[in-house]
């Protein structure tokens, strides 16, 4: 019998479940936190949707819940992807989504809710490549910053400069639909990735520098939209025009700080029922579980996006690989960001921000690219001490 | 790689810290401040319906309504919804106006708060309660703004009662009126605000103010949940209305239609007349039949908000003051119904009622001669005809020999004073006490009052006699110097009850003034049972289902200070009035034999105007049921337009032409009864 024949030999079940198997390498905290974080995200957008879905109540989370198995399927995918493989590749991927970008502002590009960030696909889907851009902006920066410069572990100067403008097209091309909060996202992933990979502390001061000077520039010369003025204003003092810009803060605390402890219980927000704060199932989802489930659900919520969090700084920290240190660090700083600016929002600390709650919000293109990201970490943790 | 993991140590701690802001101020807002969350959040997810309370009927004696409720299409506005629009409703009112076909101003006009400045048409209520625009939509625009609610947010269409007044103009000032109920008296009267409601309407005038707290009942409360463009999702809880009572009154409608008929007559007849008053009293209990004033108006101009043009119309002295009922609030020299005071004033005091007393043409009285009517003697008499031919010398005689005997200009510690107390003793002076609001009380000059005018004057009188007159002096000096004399008397002598005025006060002359009413109910205890009752509209207040009848009775206040041998002679002596005396001519071919009519007229003089005319009456002579006391402002003399106009009555009311209004000849006295469904049984 041919030995090296003989693990083939075996069933796929075999395979796949034995001691060797890469399942039983899977984080299975960081698993089963999603997993708890998509049961709930379902619940919210149910309870969010049902008085208002097309034909029945759960027109829409049943959408939701087939966002949610193509991202699965998705996550199994990048997770079995080599982290060679994933190198080689991620410049391909990385310009298939600037292709995305791109084509979202020429006509093929459409608007849905005010922001022209989709392309529609026909039958009722729709893309929003910005939210690609993000696990394959990590990509490519991971892929650019994996090897430091010869007996250092400092990233190249030419690395450097390609990163800064790989993420210069993506934020320049996003910021052109516009989206000020997915630029945002892209910045902090730009920043936290250029850190990790070991930049100068003098280089780390210059940026936040420019970051400073960028938002100056920004405020000064009025590249902002009115209304984006005025919902820093308005968080700022949100009794300033409580029903224009300070309307969605001020009902978003109304429907939180209601549910109290225990809050009033799924499908029996008021709030939620009535539609007081726009965007409920999408960027206000919070609002829906401090509404109905009470300072206790929204503790959990926000506890499961930390153990997220940890378990991905784990992962990263583990890792023996740069490339893939790099890019479960990127992803960190891509949730940590989204959720901190999501809820901030709607409890008042953070200005109004258009970014999704990670594994809670409605949204097939941005459960697809979190559900990416799960997959990239889950990959990591599996071969970070394979080799 | 070291240099990375370091780094990511970094970043797990910015996590951490992160994640401890946040439940940080997760605990600060639901737990810490979450009851302050849930009463904004139960503010902006509920709204409170109030279901107004249907207000109660009026009803005559016979169960025939004086006010009733017709239900209506009311189109109303939330003013604090529309205000707070970006525009400040300017397009919801411009489309509102369109499907109402109104201009934009109108209606702009009337969702503005009343204000020292502002002219009507306005809102004098709460402006926290939806403000009725109209009250009588087509059911195709309520429709056009009940199916398009979105693009008329801050606006209500809805079924709502009105108040409907089936006798017109009849009776308007006694029925009274509704206006919204205003911030102060939410404020004044705290049980109000318990079961108030704010889009409820307050009575202001009349029996609706009187009776308020009865006829109002309970409002219901709607606590609806609504999503954020309005839309009602469910109801949260109920409470239904307690409809009000149903107030039924002494009152008979067609009574009330021959009153009112009878004034409109007097007065287009009398061409200086500028008011009237009748009042037709039962004169068993007190009860008021029928009560009327010209000039009078239809309170349906009080719905929905009454134009600029009705209000001033109402308030104008040009047109008469129509919202006074000259019945309570009309205060008129009496003339000679007076006269049966002043006899039982002579009585009291000793005179004979038996007696013979001579009626010369003229009275010396302090120097100068009082005539009588016409300057004529009438020889000696006896006290009958004295009131039949309605004879002064008799009186000015007596109120001079009291006068005397009180210790004339220099009066003794306590003067009796019998006309100005008897006068009191018959109910004049004061309020009758009748179930209306406002009522005057006139007034009985004597002694005392003298005293207390002179002290309010005296000072003004000093200066003025001192200074005399000089703005008056340049267009005419005769009168200024006149007026200079008279200021000097007032200021040395002006508290002194000079023997002229005793004289005019016991013809009902000079500075007595008496209400309608007062006389009515003065003459109602003479012809009576001598008793003086408070008179009452209501008769009875039933709750909607019929169940639990309080009645009202007139409250006896006072008797008369005279015995029932007076009453009788008086009674006796005002019964040939309209057969020998002032009154034959006005009563000529009035059929006595079916009913015969006693009363006194009286012709009171009015400086610079024409005179009072009065007529005070009762039927039958015999055994008085009615009392009818009819008043002409500028009407000239008591048989010519007063005594028509209650001869005019009478006929209605015994149906001597045409159909009697009490066929029996007596009101009714059972009360109609009401089913338990509300409608009344007649």
């Amino acid at each position: 019998m041919n030995q090296a024949l003989a693990p083939q030999s075996r069933s796929f079940v075999r395979r796949a479940m034995g001691a060797q198997s890469a399942v039983w390498r899977v984080d299975g905290v960081l698993l089963v936190a999603v997993m708890a974080l998509s049961v709930i995200g379902t619940l919210l957008v149910w309870s969010s949707t049902r008085t208002w879905a097309a034909g029945a109540p759960t027109g829409m989370v049943k959408k939701h819940i087939l966002n949610l198995v193509i991202g699965w399927i998705l996550c199994g995918i990048a997770a079995t992807a080599g982290q060679r493989t994933l190198r080689v590749y991620a410049p391909a991927v990385y310009g298939v989504s600037l292709l995305g970008l791109f084509a979202v502002v020429t006509p093929l590009g459409s608007t849905i809710n005010g922001s022209h960030s989709w392309i529609l696909l026909g039958g009722g889907f729709a893309v929003q490549p910005s939210e690609l851009a993000k696990p394959a902006l990590i990509l490519m920066m991971g892929a650019l910053l994996a090897e430091p410069a010869p007996g250092t572990d400092r990233p190249r100067t030419l690395d450097l400069l390609l990163c800064v403008a790989a993420a210069g097209i993506a934020a320049g091309l996003i910021m052109l639909q516009p989206d000020f909060g997915t630029t945002m996202v892209l910045a902090v992933i730009t920043g936290g990735l250029l850190i990790f990979a070991g930049l100068r502390k003098r280089y780390i001061v210059g940026l936040g520098l420019l970051a400073i000077a960028g938002a100056a520039a920004v405020w000064l010369f009025g590249l902002l939209k009115p209304y984006q003025v005025a919902r820093f204003t308005a968080f700022i003092n949100p009794a300033n025009d409580p029903r224009g810009a300070g309307y969605n803060s001020t009902q978003a605390l109304i429907a939180i700080g209601s549910g109290e402890l225990f809050g009033k219980g799924l499908f029996h927000g008021g709030q939620t029922t009535g539609r007081f704060v726009p965007e409920q199932h999408t960027d206000f989802i919070f609002t829906v579980v401090g509404e109905e489930f009470g300072f206790l659900g929204s503790a959990t919520v926000v506890a499961l996006l930390g153990v997220v969090l940890l378990r991905g700084l784990r992962i990263a920290r583990q890792c023996d690989d740069r490339f893939g240190a790099l890019v479960a660090g990127g992803i960190v700083c891509w949730f940590a960001f989204q959720s901190f600016v999501n809820v901030g929002m709607t409890i008042g600390i953070m200005p109004i921000t258009g970014v999704p709650l990670p594994f809670v919000s409605y949204g097939g293109t941005a459960t697809f690219a979190n559900m990416i990201a799960l997959g990239l970490l889950q990959g990591v943790h599996i071969r970070e001490r394979a080799f | 790689m070291i240099r990375v993991r370091a780094r990511l140590v970094v970043l797990q701690f910015l996590v951490l810290t992160l994640l401890v802001v946040l439940a940080v101020r997760l605990w600060q807002v639901q737990v810490v401040r979450g009851g302050q969350f849930v009463a904004a959040a139960t503010e902006t997810r509920t709204r409170d319906v109030i279901v107004p309370a249907v207000r109660g009927q009026i009803l005559d004696a016979t169960g025939r309504p004086l006010v009733r409720n017709r239900t209506s299409l009311v189109v109303s506005v939330d003013r604090s919804e529309v205000e707070r629009m970006r525009d400040g409703g300017r397009a919801v009112m411009k489309r509102l106006a369109a499907v109402l076909d109104r201009p934009v101003k109108e209606l702009r006009e009337r969702i503005r708060p009343c204000g020292p400045h502002v002219s009507r048409p306005c809102w004098p209520g709460s402006l926290y309660s939806p403000i009725p625009i109209d009250d009588n939509v087509s059911p195709r625009e309520a429709l056009q703004i009940l199916e398009r609610q979105e693009d008329f947010p801050g606006v209500i269409a809805e079924v709502q009662p009105v108040r409907e007044y089936p006798l017109g103009s009849g009776a308007s000032q006694t029925l009274g009126y509704l206006q919204p109920v205003t911030e102060q008296e939410l404020k004044k009267r705290s049980t109000l605000k318990a079961n108030f409601s704010g889009v409820d309407l307050v009575g202001r005038d009349g029996l609706e103010y009187v009776y308020d707290d009865a006829l109002r009942g309970s409002p219901g409360l709607r606590r609806v949940q609504v999503d954020r463009m309005g839309k009602v999702l469910g109801i949260e809880r109920q409470t239904s209305p307690t409809p009000g009572d149903i107030l039924i009154t002494n009152m008979d409608a067609d009574v009330q239609k021959v009153v009112d008929q009878a004034l409109v007559n007097a007065m287009k007849n009398a061409p200086r007349a500028d008011g009237a008053a009748a009042v037709v009293l039962d004169v068993k209990t007190g009860g008021v039949i029928a009560i009327g004033s010209m000039p009078t108006y239809d309170p349906a101009v009080w719905a929905g908000g009454i134009s600029e043009k009705d209000y001033q119309r109402l308030l104008s002295e040009k047109a008469g003051l129509p919202l006074v009922s000259r019945a309570t609030h009309g205060q008129y020299a009496p003339g000679s119904t007076f006269k049966v005071s002043s006899l039982s004033a002579m009585i009291r005091d000793g005179y004979p009622l038996h007696g013979k007393y001579d009626c010369p043409g003229a009275y010396d009285i302090g120097g100068r001669a009082f005539h009588n009517f016409h300057g004529i003697g009438m020889g000696v008499i006896d006290l009958h005809t004295a009131l039949v031919k309605s004879c002064d010398t008799i009186f000015y005689k007596a109120a001079s020999e009291m006068w005397t005997r009180d210790g004339g200009n220099k009066p003794v510690p306590h003067p009796k004073e019998p006309m100005t107390n008897t006068a009191k003793l018959f109910g004049f002076g004061r309020k009758t006490g009748i179930d209306l609001p406002g009522e005057v009380s006139g007034r009985i000059p004597g002694r005392r009052w003298k005293r207390q005018q002179w002290a309010a004057t005296k000072d003004a009188s000093c200066t003025r006699a001192k200074t005399g007159y000089p703005e008056v002096e340049k267009k005419d000096p005769g009168r200024a110097k006149y007026l200079k004399t008279l200021a000097h008397e007032n200021c040395v002598e002006g508290f002194e009850w000079h023997v002229s005025e005793a004289a005019n006060l016991s013809i009902g002359q000079g500075d007595v003034l008496v209400t309608p009413l007062q006389l009515a109910a003065a003459y109602a205890a003479i012809v009576g049972d001598g008793k003086l009752r408070s008179p009452r509209i209501a008769k009875a207040i039933v709750r909607p289902d019929g169940t639990h009848v309080q009645e009202i009775k007139a409250p006896v206040t006072a008797r008369l200070p005279i015995t029932k041998e007076t009453r009788d002679y008086i009674r006796a002596a005002l019964s040939e009035v309209t057969s020998d005396g002032t009154a034959a001519g006005a009563f000529s071919g009035f059929p006595m034999n079916v009913v015969k009519i006693g009363g006194k007229t009286g012709t009171a003089e009015v400086y610079g105007k024409e005179d009072t005319s009065w007529f005070a009456s009762f039927a039958p002579a015999a055994d008085p049921r009615f009392v009818v006391v009819v008043t002409i402002s500028q009407g000239g003399q008591g048989a010519m337009a007063a005594a028509p106009a209650a001869r005019e009555i009478y006929e209605g009311i015994y149906g001597i032409k045409g159909k009697a209004a009490l066929p029996d000849g007596k009101p009714v006295e059972k009360l109609p009864s009401i089913r338990k469904d509300g409608t009344v049984v007649r």
